[in-house]
């Protein structure tokens, strides 16, 4: 029998039973749908880390100034100021191939007319937007010698300008921070959330000395001219892991380090942490579909246990189609495309939910979702296999039958 | 004498049951030519059906030997005995073994389905069958929606679609009332005027008459073999029969 017959043949027994064909089906369908779920959600992340470390850059380090580990205890990122502008400075000078850009975070309170915000304030230095890879959306950046002056000028991030001056133009107009009037030179372009989930836009930028002696600083801090972290650019080309053991030498060199004794502040490749991230992204991602199979693995189970009830059910039909011709493998074929059918009408239900469902999660839960063309293929091939794999054993139990036992059967 | 359609000789049907076994045929030597209407009688449990079934390819001997239209299906292989049952042979089954949800024309068609014949011949030659079965108006009928007798017919149809070499019939009549019975055979007795071979199995010597021939089967054995000289006289029964 040709393969189109077999196939008019199976939509027909299966129509018979309309109701235990569509539950046999459910395992499948939720399996699969399950998977292209899985797969749906767990590729969007994915993507997003992905494009995280592109917007970073892969050649960047991150000073911070604290051990991260004290004699066995681990102390919170930055504790105690131990870097200074000065290990900046020694870093651009020692080291052609690497960039550094110091900086002071600290939190501040924001007032323009009658609107006020609460927000970050960092002082950097000019090379900052260069080394995180920050752009202006308009204005200009701090000039040397409001660098070197402590210039009372202020780059906004996009949320700060947004809440204090909704759509008016924020350039040149003076704000206030700890009631020191700032002037507005520059506003940065849009960056959206972190990783973390946190607001990367909601942040002032102002000259590191005008930050240390204005807003942040404490007198024995502006002694030291320290800082709270020191972002390292490598290079394009240039080894990544070579740098940052060359500023941990220079560093440690520079703080009288024993040879010995742990760091006093914390060096990161931030590559390696986001790929660090991604892979285990990724793995999660194999897991949850893995999982989800199981069910796929349930539902061709099910499918097996209605072949062999269907094939029992029509021992005599099978014993007639015998009698006037039908061959081992007529019969093995008839009941394998059955199983087929069943098992690819649950997968392509199945891949129509699912997507169905990652749109919903996308639409309803502002998750990011990616549906790879292969993914959905892999699982329509997946559920297709299921089909051969539990369809076989019922399929040959009916074409080995007797069909003189057959046709007896009551 | 015309050409030997079936031989056998010494065919023997062994069963394993428990311990030993059940001798269902024990040497069974019969010799049938083309264009005979055979009736084969005897007890239950006497082998009568064995014997059809090994006739019909259905089952191998356990002993003995088998030639249809002079070609040896003992030594056949599984797809040459399902073309052989495709081909030569037409069954015709107490229960009629219909498809059910399945029209008349569709289970007539259906040997023609894996004789690998194009469907707009399948139609046009069941179609034809029914006609010559009287069914032509009921092509489109389930078997639910058909009397017993009709039910019967189109399962005749499917037997003959294929224009085998002969007619497998093991109590045909045997779900049937007995005019009803009488209707049948006389359609049975029509085919084999026009030259079909066939052998059919029944308790009721009524039926028996039909035929030209009857074979007696005791304890797996032919005990008897005689020609039937009522059998005219019946022809022209069923003939009344089919006009009343
Ligand atoms: N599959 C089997 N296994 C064991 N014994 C069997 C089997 N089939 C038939 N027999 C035995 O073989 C013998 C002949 O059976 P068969 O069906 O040929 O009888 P029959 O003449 O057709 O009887 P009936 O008129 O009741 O149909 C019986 O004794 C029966 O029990
Ligand atoms: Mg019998």
């Amino acid at each position: 029998m040709s393969l189109g017959a077999l196939l008019r043949l199976a939509l027909r027994a299966l129509a018979v039973n309309k109701l235990r064909s569509a539950l046999t089906m459910l395992g499948i369908i939720i399996g699969v749908g399950a998977v292209i779920v899985m797969i749906a959600v767990g590729s969007g992340a994915q993507a997003r880390v992905e494009e995280q470390i592109r917007a970073l850059g892969s050649n960047l380090l991150l000073v911070m100034s604290g051990a991260t580990t004290s004699g066995g205890v681990r102390l919170g990122f930055g504790s105690g100021f131990t870097l200074s502008e000065d290990d900046a400075a020694a870093i651009n000078r020692d080291i052609p191939e690497a960039l550094a850009a110091p900086a002071l975070r600290g939190g501040a309170q924001v007032v323009w007319g009658n609107t006020n915000w609460s927000t970050q304030i960092f002082g950097v230095t000019p090379e900052y937007l260069d080394a995180r890879q920050w752009l202006l959306a308009s204005g200009r950046v701090f000039e040397p010698a409001e660098t070197a002056g402590a210039g009372k000028v202020a780059i906004l991030g996009q949320t700060v300008a947004k809440q204090l001056f909704g759509s008016a133009d924020p350039l040149d107009q003076v704000i206030r921070i700890k009631r020191v009037p700032f002037t507005v030179i520059g506003v940065l372009e849009a960056k959206g959330q972190s990783m973390l989930g946190h607001d990367q836009d909601d942040l002032i930028l102002m000259p590191l000395a005008t930050a240390r002696s204005r807003v942040l600083g404490t007198a024995s801090a502006a002694k030291q001219r320290s800082v709270g972290t020191i972002w390292v650019k490598v290079a394009e080309g240039y080894d990544t892991r070579a740098a940052e053991e060359q500023v941990r030498s220079l560093l440690r060199q520079r703080h009288r380090l024993q040879p010995g004794a742990d760091d006093d502040f914390s060096l990161r490749n931030l590559a390696e942490v986001m790929a660090a991230q991604e892979a285990s992204s990724r793995v999660l991602t194999l897991l949850l579909a893995a999982v989800a199979s199981v069910s796929l693995v349930v539902g061709g189970i099910g499918i097996m246990n209605i072949m062999l009830v269907s094939v029992t059910e029509r021992t005599r039909e099978i014993g007639l189609r015998m009698a006037v011709g039908a061959r081992t493998r007529d019969i093995l074929g008839q009941f394998l495309v059955e199983a087929v059918t069943l098992s690819l009408i649950g997968g392509i239900a199945g891949v129509t939910i699912g997507l169905g469902a990652s749109y919903a999660i996308a639409g309803f839960a502002g998750w990011r979702i990616l549906i790879a063309p292969e993914a959905v293929a892999l699982a329509v091939a997946f559920a297709f296999a299921i089909g051969v794999f539990f369809g076989f054993y019922p399929a040959r139990k009916a074409a080995r039958l007797n069909p003189v036992e057959a046709l007896r059967f009551e | 004498m015309a050409e030997t359609l079936i031989h056998t000789r010494d065919l023997v049907k062994l069963y394993p049951m428990g311990d030993g076994e059940v001798r269902a045929l024990a040497g069974v030597s019969v010799d049938i030519a083309r264009g005979e209407f055979v009736a084969v009688m005897g007890p239950s449990g006497s082998g009568k059906s064995t014997f059809m079934n090994l006739l019909g390819c259905l089952d191998r001997p356990s002993a003995g030997e088998y030639a249809l239209a002079g070609k040896r299906v003992s030594d056949l292989g599984g797809d040459e005995l399902a073309a052989v049952r495709n081909r030569s042979i037409g069954f015709v089954f107490q229960h009629f073994n219909l498809l059910a949800r399945t029209t008349a024309l569709e289970n007539v068609e259906l040997p023609l389905v894996y004789a690998g014949v194009a469907t707009r011949e399948r139609r046009d030659r069941a179609l034809e069958i029914l006609a010559r079965v009287g069914l032509r108006e009921r092509a489109y009928h389930q078997p639910a929606q058909l009397s017993g007798g009709q039910q019967q017919r189109v399962a005749i149809a499917r037997a003959l679609v294929t224009r085998p070499l002969l007619i497998l019939a093991d109590e045909p009549t045997g779900a049937l009332d007995s005019r009803t019975s009488l209707e049948l055979m006389g359609l049975f007795q029509e085919l084999n005027r026009q030259g079909m071979t066939i052998l059919l199995v029944t308790h009721e010597a009524d039926v028996a008459r039909f035929a030209g021939r009857v074979l007696r089967f005791l304890d797996g054995r032919v005990v008897g073999d005689e020609a039937n000289a009522a059998a005219d006289a019946r022809r022209l029964l069923g003939a009344e029969a089919l006009a009343a």
